[in-house]
């Protein structure tokens, strides 16, 4: 991670430098800092830092005056807006005015207002955030009370000294000066900022070094220097100025930045350098940008149209009115008025003046409260996301955060993921799992058994605690364990989800945060048979100790093991610290540094009494401390009674080394004598441990799980306790760091049992294995060594397979001759001036060689619950998931793999390319390697693409329409079996503009995509290629810093909020706790704001257009004049008011499909990709609807009324009260869900109706200029006719579309109704189709009756649809009744068929299912049982095979009249017994994944093993 | 009607089931509430439209609309009406003569007598209407063309009417009352009925000038300015209408009550028709006694005073006679539309049938059983 950044800074850099060149040019002015105590007194004028922001924040965007007219300002941007008020202004000039003038400024006003109550409200949220973080606390200096006080966070100005504590969040950012660390360092979490949790650390200004004594502010007077604010994380540039003149540069290491977290640091002192909004990390806060819609963007199209029928509309009326007025010619009637000059209208002229009159009069048709409609159901609709409680987490107590408001139905229709691997997929915890000792496995089933227990949501939380018990009841009782009962004791049962792992993290918290130490981390649960090898070798080396045998005579086994804890315990990096403590710190942080400086000093360590002073001073964390700082300030004078020791001994030390038996038992004297009880309880549990890496802490805590605890490290020893054998010191000689070339890391430790010098070697198992000394061939040491080594190799492939991160361990020890000969050069390296990094790389190859292997480790990085599930069920969903990591590619794969990512049995193409050159031509090869074998699949490979558990997956833009083979046809890219793997430096090559387009054609065909090593610009570049190029939806998740831009350039960005920082947060739509929440969010509520939203466009575009078109009808009845039946007040407020609550109420509330049901059937989300309930034919389906609809809502008051009295107004009334019936009865029709607050608002609407216009009808006999309705109301209630029009005439109105509907549902239902059709099942019923899978049901749904003609068989209903796709049976429910041979299957349908017939009524086939249907768990088995026979009968067996393509593809199309012929397009060939078979077992191992909650260890443990032998068949 | 349930669905099961927050009241929890409503749980119907769970109710709206449409058709027909065309287009209607005059203000008035003949006696009370064609009085400048507030009786708008009104608003620089196109172009024509009895003698039918306006109208919305009693002072200092003959407060010398801005003959002209082809109740004829039809079979004289001129815009005049029923005016147009609607239904109903025998099972029962 720490690479990624470096790069992205790299690439970043030019582009910062480019602006900050123009920058200086402007102001090259720096800032200078003075400290605010000097000019104390002389408040304000003369302090030099007054010009600079404060610390206070505000990041609203009105203040209390400015809020009208900006705002105002603000929504005259948006086009309609301004649209609008054109109209309402139009209405105000005399000639065209078509209402009272007033009352059409209402809906405009009505309008803005809204949306200006929306911003303040949004406003003053900001406002209160903004308050909550002003008013934090933080220490500063004040120089009257000479003392550090409390003060808010807003009253911090620049020049102020702060005083930091531990865990306090930097209130700005702030120039270290002082710290409390020995070393003069200050450790910080930049987790907020760049959500890297791994501890930075920062150092306090040179000059301010050598301070000995607490920083004292008063005594401060330099003046510091520096660049500008700018927002560059990763650059501070500057120096401070003291009095004596002198000057120290400033790094950006000595800059701690605002919103970091101070981590280990007792105190620590700063001076603020930049405040407020001048700070790094709200320099590069810029607010979330307006994004618009995929669905919005479709509308506004729409809205265009609309634009253009009212156009046509108003130019028809303008035509027409001319022409009218035309025929009259000079024999003016009197009928139309003169103008109120009294001159004469041309027709010409009246024509363009009744254009204007029709804009205003149809003005409706532009859907004017759609804009606030859609805004006011997106935020019911955010606020229902929000709710949500399946998206809450308790762990971290946070919720679903949508931060940006009107995308919400974007998440229904996205098409690509993009996401990062550590903290999005993983937890970046790394936990340790099993591991491998001299060629024997120790699967730890306990430790799996209990990370399950982390991981299952169901587990018993009595299971948990028994768990948790034995844990803490090992051997000591820990802070956060003790804080785990109490939890416990306050947690009811209801956590289950969350439950166990939530108090593990509160526990975490509460037992003061470090990172890496969750107790998942922590508490590993030993393998029973290792720890009693632990424990037998441990006692065996401690007698032969006090038996002065050689440890040589050790059993190679147990030595092995020996070695290999200690190496777990001390080939690393790990600090040992104690939380309440002044941290016991090291300064081993830099690397690559040896202890050992020189030759004198090597010989003179090799003292045993140095052994004895230095093991007592472990103890004293003052002595260390010392230590610590001698080694900081370079010098290495020991202390002169130890060098003077060391001389006299140093002939001794030569030989001693060797045989070491004498001194061996003079270092043991000191050993603490009570070795067998238990070691010290508490100080241990109180040991903490911080790693740079997860890894290392992992492997330090595997290793203290068996009581080989490490208990401190210094820079030139590290104490560990053994069992048996009490604390022992390692003389740490060399530390050979990791690096990414070598892949591993060394350490050279005198051993204090032997003597030898032994070096500890860890690193990944591909370089691990090549350098291990080659077993001799013959004696029976060698074989054994061999078969060890093919062993470990096994396991290694295993631990990969099982997605886990391998280690190899192994060991070498040297001869005083070879470490001497390999030191010389080795100082010689350090010590050289040139060149120094290759002759110190050199210098480690050189000694790590001929290793022997101890064992290896299997690691986890935890994945995130249910990552597996989500990105399983994502995929079902036709998301195609690519991962963007900036981790090397091993990892990523390991990782890629464990997520199901990539699969066992996938092809993986892997891209490494070094050159442009080399890179194309990979492309090259992999496309025609693509084409070749898929694009005209042989017969096999078809089958084997319908083999796996995504069946749907195979058809990557997935058909909508037309049948599937056509489609198929269409589709340009099937997606294969194919998983791309891509490294940084190979995606830079492939991103370039020559390359894209073959890379893009190799991805979308690769059903996985892994790019590794990427930058964050890549990650962004990346999401933009596919973004811009295929024209589709994109999601970027990501939780650092590292995927800001790539977060920001997606359609949509999601940060995870977790663990991990602000940043992704900070630049995301919304966050979410874990990753697996992205499956709900996607698939349910993506889904339904997309349906609910898209459903409400395609209203109110009807509802307007029906509306206006019946105005538009009476035209030819009132000469084109422009005149409206509809009163002026129904006219604008129909939208605004009568019409607009049921249809907020369906668009915010209405479920097509239950959540439950979106959530098995995963593949219903294609409905919102394809954008199905939105399509562009749609809106003018709708549109023909619509004037159809008006057309019989005129024309039957129109003949009704036809030659009568009926005056305008009381014949406009029943017409409009006809509309509003007709319109709320056609949203009826379009309802899924009925609620009582759908109900309700319906009801609520004829009821304002009619309540608003008997109010109106009845006000004012005289007002209401143009028309006035007086009394209309009242008496229309009176007459029967009107009663009788509104019967028929909605249903008269409604009927195509009713009955369209109903065929619809009938004759081509779409999955989604299909999923309704489900939901409508009892529980039981659904569950049971539903783990059938996707497949199962739609070939129920999709087989054709037609097809098979087969005579009616009872056949068993589950049984024989399950047939059909070769795995239904594993679900039958009837177990006793043998498979019939699959070729008869089919008929089991005709024959169901008949027997349903004779169920009319929905419910009572579900309930005697439900009742004589004996479901049982142990489903699976009949389906092995079946096996063997489908074996042998493989052309049956294809049969089903076949029909489970025709009905996949049927499923997937939703067109139900497939012809036979098309489905043999797809038809596999028959596919080989064995395949078959291979499918079948492929079929089991789903629902046995199901029960997996059950069991999970097992599962997670033979899972893949499984599936990696069923590849192998 | 549709295959329906309500059904609390248990989706909730593996959540809702848990008891409030784990750590009940200790920390302020973010944790959203369980209910519902939030959780969007709201027990719901789901109606799913297949052929099957929709054709009952094709069935039950046919049912229902044929029955209905036969009533009203059946009650459309048994009212009376009988409507004469007076416009007198052509060279051998009594009216030609009259109406070759396009001018509004003739001095001398102009009268025709339509003869005609009804076949059938009229029973009840009967409405008399005149009724114009092509004239387009919904036209938009014609509707707004009047000052409600005037016609109300406001005193200031008498004196100074809404410019609404232009160009009709002042005439010779004084006020028009009532102002605006529609008061102006006031239908003028006398009507008068004559029964002739068999033995030839012509018996003048007494047609009721009251009670056709409505009564919010006359009694709410139209008002004289003023008290009733001298309207002539009133309105003075207001012109006539140019197209008028007599000031507003003449409107009916016969009734002294019926002048002046509610005169309901003016009162009916004011509610502007929607459609261009309109009619409008001029005199009701009552019934005298249950012996005697209120209009007897046989012949008739109309007495035409013609004013009114429609050649202009090539409109009609007529006269019509007609009973009324429950549902107003002779209209067979509902019943039929009714018969159609529920016919239609009943056709699309077994449309579905069809539909639901052939493909509905196999949607629904195979597996999803509905």
């Amino acid at each position: 991670m720490a690479l990624d950044v470096g790069e992205a800074e790299a690439t970043k850099g030019s582009k910062v430098k480019k602006q900050r060149k123009k920058k200086n040019k402007k102001e090259n002015k720096a800032r200078t800092v003075h400290s605010n105590i000097l000019y104390d007194n002389a408040k304000g004028e003369d302090n030099p830092n007054r010009h600079y922001a404060n610390n206070k924040i505000k990041t609203t965007k009105y203040t209390f005056l400015s809020f009208l007219p900006k705002n105002l300002f603000e929504q005259f941007h948006r086009f309609a807006n301004v649209y609008f008020v054109f109209i309402a202004l139009l209405n105000f000039v005399p000639v065209v005015n078509a209402f009272q003038p007033e009352l059409a400024l209402a809906p405009v006003v009505f309008i803005l207002s809204v949306t200006a109550i929306k911003d303040l409200w949004e406003d003053y949220r900001r406002h209160r955030s903004d308050k909550e973080i002003n008013h934090m606390d933080c220490l500063v200096y004040s120089r009257p009370e000479r003392r550090y006080v409390e003060k808010f966070w807003k009253e911090v100005r620049v020049g102020d000294f702060i005083r930091l504590r531990c865990n306090e969040i930097l209130p700005a950012d702030v120039l270290l000066l002082s710290s409390s660390d020995p070393d003069r360092l200050c450790h910080i979490e930049t987790a907020t900022l760049d959500g890297e949790t791994n501890l930075k650390q920062r150092q306090v200004v040179r000059s301010f070094l050598d301070l000995d004594c607490d920083f004292d502010p008063s005594k401060y007077n330099s003046v510091i220097e520096c660049e500008k604010p700018n927002n560059d994380l990763n650059r501070f540039r500057g120096y401070i100025v003291h009095r004596s003149g002198r000057r120290d540069g400033l790094y950006k290491d000595n800059l701690l930045l605002r919103g970091c977290t101070v981590r280990n640091t007792e105190e620590a002192v700063g001076i603020v350098i930049y405040a407020g909004h001048e700070t790094k990390a709200m320099l590069n806060n810029n607010g979330p940008r307006y994004k618009r819609s995929k669905l919005e963007r479709q509308m506004n199209v729409d809205v265009f149209w609309c634009v253009i029928i009212l156009l046509i509309m108003c130019l028809l009326a303008a035509i027409g009115h001319g022409l009218w007025m035309f025929q009259y010619g000079d024999k003016r009637p009197v009928f139309d008025v003169l103008s109120p000059e009294g001159t004469d209208l041309s027709p010409a002229l009246s024509a363009i003046y009744l254009f204007l009159t029709m804009i205003i009069v149809f003005q409706v048709l532009i859907p004017i409260s759609l804009f606030v409609s859609i805004e006011i159901v997106k935020i019911c609709q955010v606020f229902f996301i929000h709710q949500d409680v399946d998206l809450y987490d308790e762990e971290t107590d946070s919720q679903l955060q949508c931060r940006a408001l009107n995308i919400t139905e974007d998440l229904g229709q996205m098409q690509y993921i993009f996401s990062d691997k550590t903290g999005t997929l993983t937890e970046n915890k790394m936990v340790f799992r099993r591991c491998t000792v001299a060629g024997v496995e120790y699967s730890h089933d306990a430790n799996a058994r209990r990370l399950a227990m982390y991981q299952e949501l169901d587990s018993e939380e009595e299971e948990c605690v028994s768990h948790g018990g034995t844990l803490s009841r090992r051997d000591s009782v820990t802070s956060h364990q003790s804080a785990k009962v109490v939890l416990r004791s306050q947690s009811t049962k209801s956590h289950r989800r969350t439950g166990s792992r939530a108090e593990a993290k509160r526990a975490s918290i509460l037992s003061k945060h470090t990172a890496f130490s969750s107790p998942m981390e922590k508490d590993i649960t030993p393998d029973p048979q290792l720890l009693d090898k632990v424990n037998e070798g441990g006692s065996q080396m401690d007698f032969m100790r006090f038996h002065s045998q050689p440890l040589s005579q050790l059993p190679s086994d147990l030595s092995d093991i020996n070695d290999f804890f200690i190496a777990l315990t001390i080939c690393n990096t790990v600090v040992v610290s104690s939380p309440n403590q002044p941290r016991q710190k090291v300064r081993m942080r830099f690397e690559l540094k040896s202890p050992v400086k020189t030759i004198e000093d090597f010989i003179k360590r090799f003292t045993p009494s140095r052994l004895t002073s230095s093991n007592s001073s472990s103890s004293s964390s003052l002595l260390a401390e010392r230590s610590a700082r001698r080694a900081v300030s370079g010098a290495m004078p020991s202390p002169s009674s130890e060098s003077t020791l060391t001389k006299l001994d140093e002939g001794e030390g030569g030989e001693g080394g060797g045989g070491g038996e004498g001194p061996d038992a003079n270092a043991f004297s000191p050993a603490p004598p009570s070795y067998d009880a238990k070691p010290a309880p508490i100080e241990e549990g109180e040991l903490r441990y911080e790693a740079e890496s997860p890894d290392e802490a992992a492997l330090v805590y595997a290793a203290r799980a068996y009581k080989c605890s490490l208990v401190g490290r210094l820079p030139d020893q590290v104490t560990v306790e053994l069992p048996h054998l009490g604390k022992l010191s390692f003389e740490l000689l060399h530390t050979l760091g990791f690096d990414a070339t070598r892949k591993r890391m060394s350490v050279v430790v005198r051993h204090p049992l032997t003597n030898q010098i032994t070096v500890y070697t860890k690193g990944a198992d591909s370089v691990i294995m090549d350098l291990i000394r080659p077993p001799s061939t013959d004696d029976s040491k060698g074989k054994r060594q061999r078969k060890i080594l093919y062993k470990t190799q096994n396991y290694l492939n295993l631990y990969a397979a099982d997605g886990l991160r391998t280690l190899c361990i192994a060991k070498k020890t040297l001869t005083k001759e070879e470490y001497a000969a390999w030191l010389r050069r080795h100082l010689e390296a350090e010590t050289a001036l040139q060149g120094r990094e290759e002759l110190l790389f050199d210098s480690a190859l050189r000694l790590e060689t001929n290793l022997h292997l101890l064992g290896a480790t299997g690691i986890e990085d935890r994945l995130q619950d249910g990552v597996p599930e989500t990105i399983a069920s994502l995929r079902k969903a036709g998301l195609q998931i690519w991962v963007l990591t900036g981790d090397k590619q091993e990892t990523a794969v390991n990782i890629a793999y464990a997520c199901k990512l990539l699969e066992p049995e996938e092809e993986i193409i892997t891209l490494n390319a070094d050159s442009q050159e080399a890179c194309a031509a990979l492309l090259e090869e992999s496309l025609h390697y693509i084409q070749a074998k898929f694009l005209c699949p042989s017969p096999e490979q078809a089958a084997g693409a319908f083999q796996h558990d995504f069946p749907l997956f195979d058809l990557s833009p997935p058909p909508s329409s037309s049948s599937s083979a056509a489609s198929s046809q269409a589709a340009p890219v099937l997606v294969h079996r194919l998983g791309l793997v891509i490294d940084g430096r190979t995606l830079a090559y492939a991103l370039d503009c020559s390359l894209e387009d073959k890379f893009l054609a190799v991805a979308r065909s690769c059903r996985s995509v892994l790019c590794c090593r990427s930058t964050p610009l890549q990650k962004s570049m990346v999401v933009q290629l596919v973004r811009n190029k295929l024209k589709v939806m994109t999601l970027a998740i990501g939780d650092g810093a590292n995927d800001v831009s790539m977060i920001q350039v997606a359609d949509v960005g999601v940060g995870i909020s977790g663990q991990e920082g602000m940043q992704a947060v900070m630049a995301s739509d919304f966050s979410l706790p874990r990753f697996q929440y992205l499956q709900k969010l996607l698939l349910v509520h993506g889904h339904w704001c997309y349906s609910r939203l898209a459903n409400m466009i395609l209203y109110f575009f009807y509802k307007n257009a029906m509306f206006v078109a019946l105005v538009f009808w009476y035209q030819f009845y009132c000469g084109f004049s422009g005149s409206a039946m509809i009163d002026q007040w129904y006219l604008i407020f129909f939208n605004l008011m009568f019409s607009a609550f049921p249809q907020l109420v369906t668009g915010t509330l209405d479920k097509d499909v239950s959540s439950q049901t979106l959530q098995e059937l995963p593949q219903l989300y294609m409905n919102g990709q394809n954008s199905e309930e939105y399509k562009p034919y749609m809106f003018w389906m709708n549109m023909i609807d619509a004037f159809y609809q008006s057309l019989i809502c005129f024309f039957i008051p129109y003949f009704a009324y036809a030659d009568s009295e009926v005056d305008l107004l009381t014949w406009g009334t029943p017409i409009t009260t006809l509309a509003l019936f007709t319109i709320l009865l056609h949203l009826g029709v379009e309802t899924k869900t009925w609620t009582w607050m759908n109900w309700l608002s319906i009801g609520f609407s004829v009821a304002l109706f009619f309540a608003v216009s008997l109010c109106y009808n009845a006000s004012c006999p005289s007002c209401y200029s143009p028309s006035n309705p007086y009394w209309t109301m009242q008496r229309l209630l009176g007459e029967p006719l009107f009663y009788l029009l509104c019967v028929v005439t909605p249903v008269a109105a409604l009927l195509p579309r009713y009955f369209y509907r109903a065929c619809q549902g009938s004759l081509f239902p779409s999955q989604v109704q299909v999923g309704r059709q489900l939901d409508r099942l009892p529980a039981e019923t659904r569950r049971n189709i539903l783990s059938l899978s996707g497949l199962a049901v739609g070939a129920r749904y999709a087989l054709r009756p037609s097809l098979f003609p087969f005579p009616g068989d009872s056949f068993p209903k589950d049984c024989g649809l399950g047939g059909q796709d070769g795995l239904g049976c594993s679900k039958s429910p009837l177990e006793e009744r043998p498979l019939r041979p699959q070729g008869k299957a089919p008929s089991g349908l005709a024959g169901l068929r008949d027997n349903d017939l004779s169920l009319t009524d929905p419910f009572t086939l579900a309930s005697t299912e439900t009742d004589t249907l004996p479901y049982t768990k142990e489903a699976p088995r009949p389906a092995e049982h079946h096996r063997s026979p489908a074996k042998h009968a493989a052309s049956d067996v294809d049969a089903s095979l076949d029909l489970s393509r025709l009905s996949l593809s049927s499923w997937i199309t939703s067109t139900p009249l497939l012809s036979p012929a098309e489905s043999v397009q797809l038809t596999a060939p028959p596919a080989g017994g064995r395949q078959s078979a291979t499918y079948r077992r492929d079929c089991e191992g789903r629902p046995g994944a199901d029960h997996a909650v059950l069991e999970p260890g097992p599962r997670a443990s033979h899972g893949p093993r499984d599936s990696l032998q069923t590849s192998l068949l | 009607m549709m295959a329906s349930s309500y059904n609390a669905k248990e989706e909730d099961g593996h959540h809702s089931g848990a008891p409030g927050h784990g750590v009940a009241g200790t920390v302020k929890s973010k944790k959203p509430d369980n209910t519902a409503f939030k959780q969007q749980r709201l027990p719901a119907w789901q109606p799913i439209l297949t052929a099957g769970t929709v054709l009952p109710a094709f069935f039950v709206i046919g049912l229902i609309f044929i029955p209905i449409g036969i009533g009203l058709f059946v009650t459309s027909n048994n009212i009376k009406e009988f409507e004469i065309d007076y416009t007198g287009l052509d060279m051998s209607s009594p009216c030609y003569n009259c109406s070759q005059s396009f001018s509004w203000n003739n001095t001398k008035p102009c009268t025709c007598s339509v003869h005609f003949n009804l076949d059938q006696p009229f029973e009840s009370n009967v409405f008399m209407y005149y009724g114009l064609s092509n004239f387009y009085q919904n036209h938009r400048r014609y509707v707004k063309s009047r000052d409600d507030s005037q016609l109300n009786g406001n005193k200031k708008s008498l004196q100074d009417p809404s410019k609404e009104c232009e160009p009709y608003r002042t005439s010779d620089s004084k006020p028009i009352a009532p102002c605006g196109a529609i008061a102006n172009s006031l239908f003028n024509d006398t009507l008068d009925l004559f029964y002739i009895d068999p033995n030839g003698t012509k018996t003048p039918i007494p047609l009721v000038k009251k009670g056709i306006a409505w009564w919010t109208d006359k009694h709410v919305k139209f008002r004289n300015p003023g008290v009733n009693d001298n309207l002539t002072a009133v309105f003075q200092g207001t012109n006539k209408p140019v197209n008028w003959r007599k000031p507003v407060y003449e409107l009916d010398p016969e009734d002294h009550e019926n002048n002046g801005f509610i005169n309901e003959d003016f009162i009916v002209w004011m509610r502007t028709a929607a459609l261009p082809t309109f009619r409008k109740l001029y005199r009701i004829i009552q019934k005298k006694n249950n012996m005697t039809p209120t209009l007897p079979r046989g012949e008739y004289i109309m007495e035409v005073t013609y004013n009114y001129p429609v050649r202009s815009f090539e409109g009609r005049k007529r006269m019509i006679l007609s009973t009324i029923s429950w549902m107003g005016g002779k209209n067979p147009f509902l019943g039929i539309a009714y018969i159609t609607v529920g016919s239609v239904c009943f056709f699309l109903g077994v449309v579905l049938l069809i539909i639901h025998h052939k493909y509905g099972n196999r949607n629904n029962s195979p597996d999803i059983p509905n």
